[in-house]
């Protein structure tokens, strides 16, 4: 309904009615001026506007990024593969031995002599002439994937677990608690260590000729012995979200409001306790690679000839004096790659947790 | 306080159990016995060496008398050099103790003055300093540490003598061993003091005109001690198996080296005494540093 300041009736004396006269209609561009200005934001967009002002974690993240295009892209098209041998001219080279970096055997001198182009090793040989800095490579690619991995397994056993048992809550619940303690008060990485040692042995006989064979007995009960558990405390914190925002009062109050469940769900608890899950993932991710780095330097970890950061630092403690560059080198890697992960899981945290916000 | 006490104990005798059970049964899933050689023995010395070591007895039983026979402090015998496991981890337990002693005195006083100067100096320089050298020692892994301190200290500066028997220098494997713990502590002793700092017993003391280093010394830095006593039993473990790396990098024969060297060697009685008996030292920190914690920190309730 629209108002014509000439058709109204006319106003009483005493009448307080307002005078239309008075006013003026406001343009469009006054309205648009009154308009909320901001787009509201989403819980998602709101982190991430909050993770981009960080910028220890983006440039953690900008390491992370450039070490895993590295790690997948160089194999591609490097020449030499992390178990072989040094050839030339389709001959082993025994003098490629414990080369130094951007340095050529004598059998390579040769060959490039006659005109070949021989690809320069970066870091190096190791002591069985093979090429240091693809080695290098393939350790870290096994080191980050058996974290992600690792952390995956603690994912999925932890989420359903823990929800299991906050949902339903009552007996249920403590008794799978009570499983849970046990398992927490167990000291762990002593625990890993028994396991590995045992899981080899069986693992060792029992996959022989199989395809799993492949990533090793030692890769395999190391995913095995972290699904058995690391769960717990992925299991506790799920738990424990579920059950705190479920006496929430904005849960009470969609439930008053006569939402259904699965709303609930969606709306009010998952985006609540996801992001806290999503950064004990990011955080997992490390200590994965540290146990597996742990277990590789006491001869548990993944198999040779396959390298891992740590089978490579413990090997090149045997050279410590005259090759010192092949234990930094894997150092650095490792330092690098934890420390990235550990400070964008933090800047993750800062982020994402809504606590933090308040 | 006596129903959490016994509470607690009841559950670290549960899991010290437990942690023997998963052992022994672990252990004997490995396929192949102690004596199985490949060139089989006479059977009638094989079954003498069996009913000897109680091998001929079912598993359950097996189970029985070995933790009857931890009870009484009696291991069994390495397979390697045929000596009594007990006698090995006291002689080696030694040595691993007083590395670890030392390591764990270190990094608690440390943390504990790296953690306060963090929180007075909020947002300066030595906080930044502080914050930025624990979260580097945080994500360096004790092996790397461990070599790269001796590789630079030792070998290559010369500085320290590397670590032998006759001249047994602790200053590189302490400080490899401390660092990780150290900057827990100091992180942990930030953020409680931070928290204390701001609480109001501490403005009524400023305003009442209390000097402040009685304020720091007397009214934060107590309080904020309460929360670093329950890391006391993680450091523990950290320790325990942070040595295993340390004294195999720096060539120290304590018990963390005889463990490695027993996993290298698959001598299973051996890997099995030494988990048992790190692991029991664990969970006894564990519940130490737990009774303390409620001991000390008025503001918990004993249900």
């Amino acid at each position: 309904m629209t108002y014509n300041a000439d058709k109204l009736p006319r106003k009483n004396l005493l009448s307080l009615q307002i005078d239309l006269k008075k006013f003026e209609r406001a343009t469009d561009e006054e309205k648009a001026q009154h308009e909320i200005m901001r787009e509201s934001t989403t819980f998602f967009r709101d982190g991430m506007r909050k993770l981009k002002k960080n910028p220890l974690a983006i440039a953690s993240l900008i390491v992370l990024f450039c070490l895993v295009v590295t790690i997948i892209v160089v194999p591609m098209f490097y020449p030499y593969s992390y178990e072989q041998m040094i050839t030339v001219n389709g001959k082993r080279d025994k003098t490629a031995k414990n080369l130094a970096p951007f340095t050529y055997s004598k059998n390579e001198l040769k060959a490039i002599e006659e005109g070949q182009e021989i690809f320069p090793h970066i870091f190096g040989t190791d002591e069985l002439c093979r090429d240091y800095f693809i080695r290098v490579i393939y350790g870290a690619r096994v080191s980050l994937v058996v974290g992600l991995f690792a952390s995956l397994i603690v994912l999925v056993i932890g989420l359903l677990y823990g929800s299991i048992s906050g949902y339903f809550g009552g007996k249920v619940d403590i008794v799978m608690m009570r499983i849970v303690d046990i398992i927490y008060s167990l000291p762990d990485t002593l625990m890993v260590v028994l396991l590995s040692v045992v899981m080899n042995q069986i693992l060792g006989s029992a996959l022989k000729g199989s395809a799993l064979s492949k990533i090793g007995p030692n890769m395999i009960s190391l995913f095995i012995v972290f699904g058995v558990l690391y769960w717990v405390g992925m299991a506790r914190l799920v738990r424990g979200q579920i059950l705190s925002i479920k006496t929430n009062e904005y849960v009470l109050a969609a439930r008053a409001l006569g939402a259904p469940a699965g709303r609930i769900i969606r709306r009010h608890i998952l985006p609540n306790c996801m992001s806290v899950i999503f950064i004990s993932v990011a955080l997992q991710i490390p200590s994965a690679i540290f146990t597996e780095s742990f277990l590789s330097f006491i001869g548990l970890g993944v198999n040779a000839p396959m390298p891992s950061l740590g089978s490579l630092a413990s090997d090149a403690l045997n050279g410590i004096t005259s090759y010192a560059y092949r234990l930094v080198i894997p150092a650095i890697v490792i330092s690098l790659i934890v420390l990235s992960l550990n400070l964008f899981g933090d800047g993750l945290r800062d982020a994402f947790d809504p606590k933090l916000n308040q | 306080m006596l129903k959490y006490t016994v509470k607690r104990v009841l559950l670290a005798v549960v899991t010290v159990f437990i942690i023997s059970a998963i052992t022994f049964f672990a252990m004997n899933a490995i396929p192949g016995g102690p004596f199985s050689k490949e060139k089989a023995p006479d059977p009638a010395v094989q079954a003498a060496l069996e009913a000897r070591f109680n091998l001929d007895k079912p598993v359950g039983q097996q189970f029985l008398i070995y933790l009857k026979n931890l009870s009484r402090g009696d291991f069994g015998i390495s397979l390697k050099t045929g000596r009594e496991i007990a006698q090995i981890i006291q002689e080696k337990f030694a040595v691993s103790a007083k590395l670890g002693g030392m390591a764990a005195g270190c990094a608690i006083v440390l943390g504990l003055i790296l953690g306060s100067i963090a929180a007075l100096c909020r947002n300066h320089w030595p906080d930044r300093l502080i914050i930025f050298l624990t979260t580097l020692f945080v994500s360096v892994p004790s092996f790397i540490l461990a070599t790269i301190l001796l590789l630079v200290f030792a070998l290559q500066l010369k500085w320290v003598g590397v670590f032998s028997t006759s001249n047994p220098n602790y200053v590189l494997p302490v400080i490899s061993l401390m660092l990780y713990p150290m900057s827990y502590i100091t992180r942990l002793t930030k953020s409680s003091m931070l928290d204390v700092l701001g609480q109001d017993y501490i403005r009524t003391a400023r305003a009442k005109g209390v000097r402040e280093a009685l304020v720091i010394f007397k009214h934060a830095l107590r309080n904020a001690l309460i929360p670093v006593v329950t890391y006391v039993g993680p450091m523990v473990a950290y320790i325990l198996t942070g040595s295993m790396v340390v004294e195999t990098v720096f060539t120290i024969g304590g018990l963390g080296t005889e463990f490695v060297r027993s996993i290298n060697n698959q001598d299973y009685p051996m890997i099995m005494a030494t988990t048992i008996f790190l692991a029991v030292l664990m969970v006894v920190a564990t519940l130490l540093s737990d009774l303390v914690y409620k001991l000390v920190d008025p503001k918990i309730t004993f249900d």
